[in-house]
């Protein structure tokens, strides 16, 4: 009976070529290239590690350099398009298929190559979405991944930033798929075994340490005072309201700005252990000074952060760490945190709609969403109750048996009115339904969609979602936020003012806030050698964010 | 560079009795608001000087939301704008207005 076994056999050919380039599992990086010829076959389905901090990059280099005569046709199915290798491939024919979730640095491009094209699109998806697929329709035959160092059985540390590895090793090595990892060394012993040899099938040396990016970097000097009157308004009349204590921020200066508040302003406000307690958050800088004034319980990292390993070794109390003492995150646990344990997601956007659809997608850029969409959603499959949650659960219509309502998860945008070159973030249709239209695509690339939304703040107000009772009154509790965008000066300023005497519109004076008390002198830290001291010399900012 | 001047009728004159002030920096995305006191108490005129062109409709409807909530009565207010989001502007204005009360 042969049908049984054929991707075993087809592995174990792999495995056979590839060991003519290596040396027991060990292979140098100079015959990298040779390694992927060897066990990629046309069509394959691969994974190449590469997220939104953490890159594969000499493996990326390699791809990039096989033979298209001999490696074509590839379907990527990976987190991050992040290096221009990512793209190259495309362009000459390695790879043909894509399924994704982030290109942040590369999101002109992708865009450009998408209406050109030159990709073929899958989806473009969620990080918990795309790893559930790997498990069903989208098993990679060869991932391609990196950690810090191996030992010569393939033992492998992933060290602080572990994000996605765990993931595509277990749906790669346990479906008969190869598994290459490029390490910065090759160690007698690892500190800690994160994944273990035998999942390992090659090593590769790399040239030179894996590249990340500090992606969760805010440097509180660029922090403008609409930033911080923004976040006021969010800590009073969002996270004070509910009692927010678990929950996740996104990486904008908006959500950094209300972890620089919490020992200033929400401390003022006698919040210290009512809100912001427990978080599913990467380790923000900016979360530091919340830190060590004892705001903060518990962190769990979806990744780590340069210059942050020090400073979480110091604090195994609040940040979840090995035996060795350093950070042990993983994509796939955080955002399942996120989803179901956490209470608020708050995160920003580019676009937002008349009905509260958001996304990132503009004409000139895709830049996918990694996992604001699953953080911003609702999850019907949770059975737990919390003050917050059913408090957001009562205000939102009720329809039925009351005895069968149950909660909601806060779902908050918080933007500014105009972006960069002042950009509306307030339009009436989003760019993403015109991308979905030029290139045929079945599904808009929409982050979080309207019926998730609870509340958006912008430096007008706060608009509470949940509280609307039609789409009319949505419509203009939006507009009614929006400023000065062509949005907001359409609004009808009497249902407007009327939906601010029912609460669902709040300006800062209806929170009781002056918004000449938003001033840089709120800021727990005031500049990253600030933080720096918070941290008592613990944190070692990247070079790009010293300038002292 | 683009000028701009709104004329507000207004119905009170601003509180306090300081006769000048300036709040802000000149400097790419923010702006320079120089506020004196030297117009009838019914009347407020804000001149803009600003390097974005096609923007007239948004500071009309920033400075006019800005006088009804102030009520700048007396005063002539000249801006320098380096490209300052509506948010800022307003920000700015109310800013100043509050400095002239002081």
């Amino acid at each position: 009976m042969s049908g049984w076994r054929q991707e075993r056999a087809e592995r174990d050919a792999r495995i056979e070529a590839g060991r003519a380039h290596a040396s027991g599992k060990v292979v140098p990086a100079g015959r990298a290239v040779d390694l992927l010829e060897a066990v990629l076959r046309p069509g394959d389905r691969v994974c190449l590690e590469g997220d939104n901090q953490k890159q594969a990059d000499c493996l990326a280099r390699a791809l990039s350099l096989c033979d298209p005569a001999k490696v074509h046709d590839l379907h990527m199915v990976q987190s991050g398009i992040v290096l221009p290798e990512h793209l190259d491939i495309f362009e000459q024919g390695i790879a043909k298929r894509l399924d994704y979730s982030y290109s942040g640095p590369q999101g002109g491009r992708i865009a450009r190559m998408l209406f050109g094209g030159q990709i073929e699109l899958g989806a473009v998806h969620t990080y918990l979405e795309l790893f559930a697929r790997y498990f069903v329709d989208l098993t990679p035959q060869v991932a391609l991944i990196a950690g810090v160092s191996a030992d010569r059985d393939g033992n492998l540390y992933t060290g602080p930033n572990t994000e996605d590895t765990p993931t595509v090793v277990e749906a790669t090595a346990f479906k008969n798929g190869v598994v290459v990892a490029q390490v910065n060394e090759i160690v007698e012993r690892v500190p800690r075994v994160d994944i273990p040899g035998d999942r390992i099938d090659f090593v590769v040396e790399a040239d030179r340490p894996f590249y990340v990016e500090p992606l969760f970097t805010r440097d509180p000097a660029a922090m403008t005072e609409t930033q911080i009157l923004m976040a006021m308004m969010a800590i009073k009349g969002i996270y004070a309201e509910y009692g927010i204590r678990r929950l996740n921020h996104g990486i904008g200066f908006g959500t950094a700005a209300i972890e620089l508040l919490l020992p200033t302003y929400a401390e003022k406000l006698g919040l210290k252990g009512r809100i912001a307690t427990h978080w599913a958050l990467n380790p923000h800088p900016t979360l530091i000074p919340a830190i060590e004034s004892g705001w903060v319980q518990q962190v769990h990292c979806f990744g780590s952060e340069v210059g942050m390993d020090r400073y979480i070794r110091e604090r195994p109390d609040v940040f979840f760490t090995g035996a060795d003492g350093s950070l042990r995150s993983n994509r796939a646990f955080c955002q399942t945190a996120g989803l179901y344990a956490c209470d608020l997601f708050i995160g920003s956007t580019l676009q937002i709609d008349l009905a509260g659809h958001s996304s990132t997608v503009t004409q000139s850029r895709v830049a996918g969403f990694g996992g604001a969409p699953n953080m911003g959603s609702d999850p019907h499959g949770r059975r737990h109750p919390s003050d917050t949650w059913m408090k957001a659960g009562r205000e939102a219509e009720i329809v039925g048996d009351p005895a069968l309502m149950r909660g909601r998860k806060l779902v908050v945008q918080i933007v500014e009115t105009f972006g960069d070159k002042l950009a509306p973030a307030f339009v009436e249709r989003l760019d993403a339904l015109e991308l979905a239209k030029k290139i045929g695509l079945e599904l808009a690339p929409v982050m979080v969609y309207a019926d998730d939304v609870t509340h958006i703040v912008t430096e007008e107000g706060i608009a509470n979602l949940l509280l609307c009772r039609t789409a009319d009154e949505r419509e203009q509790a939006i507009r009614g936020v929006a400023g000065y965008t062509e949005v907001g000066r359409g609004r009808d300023r009497a249902m407007v003012e009327s939906l601010r005497a029912r609460g669902i519109v709040r300006r800062p004076e209806d929170l009781g806030i002056e918004p000449l008390d938003a001033d840089r002198s709120l800021l727990a830290a005031k500049s990253i050698k600030d933080l720096v001291h918070w941290s008592g010399g613990l944190y070692d900012p990247p070079a790009r964010f010293r300038n002292w | 560079m683009e000028r701009l001047t709104f004329r507000h009728a207004t119905k009170a004159p601003l509180a306090g009795a300081k006769p000048l002030a300036i709040t802000g920096v000149v400097a790419s995305g923010n702006l320079e608001v120089l506020l004196e006191r030297t117009l009838p108490p019914d009347a407020c005129t804000v001149e803009i000087e600003t390097p974005i062109h096609g923007y007239g409709d948004v500071w009309e409807a920033v400075v006019a939301d800005f006088v009804a909530r102030a009520q700048p009565g007396g005063l002539r207010i000249t801006i320098n704008d380096g490209g300052a989001r509506p948010d800022t502007v307003s920000l700015r204005l109310l800013q100043g207005a509050r400095l002239m009360e002081a």
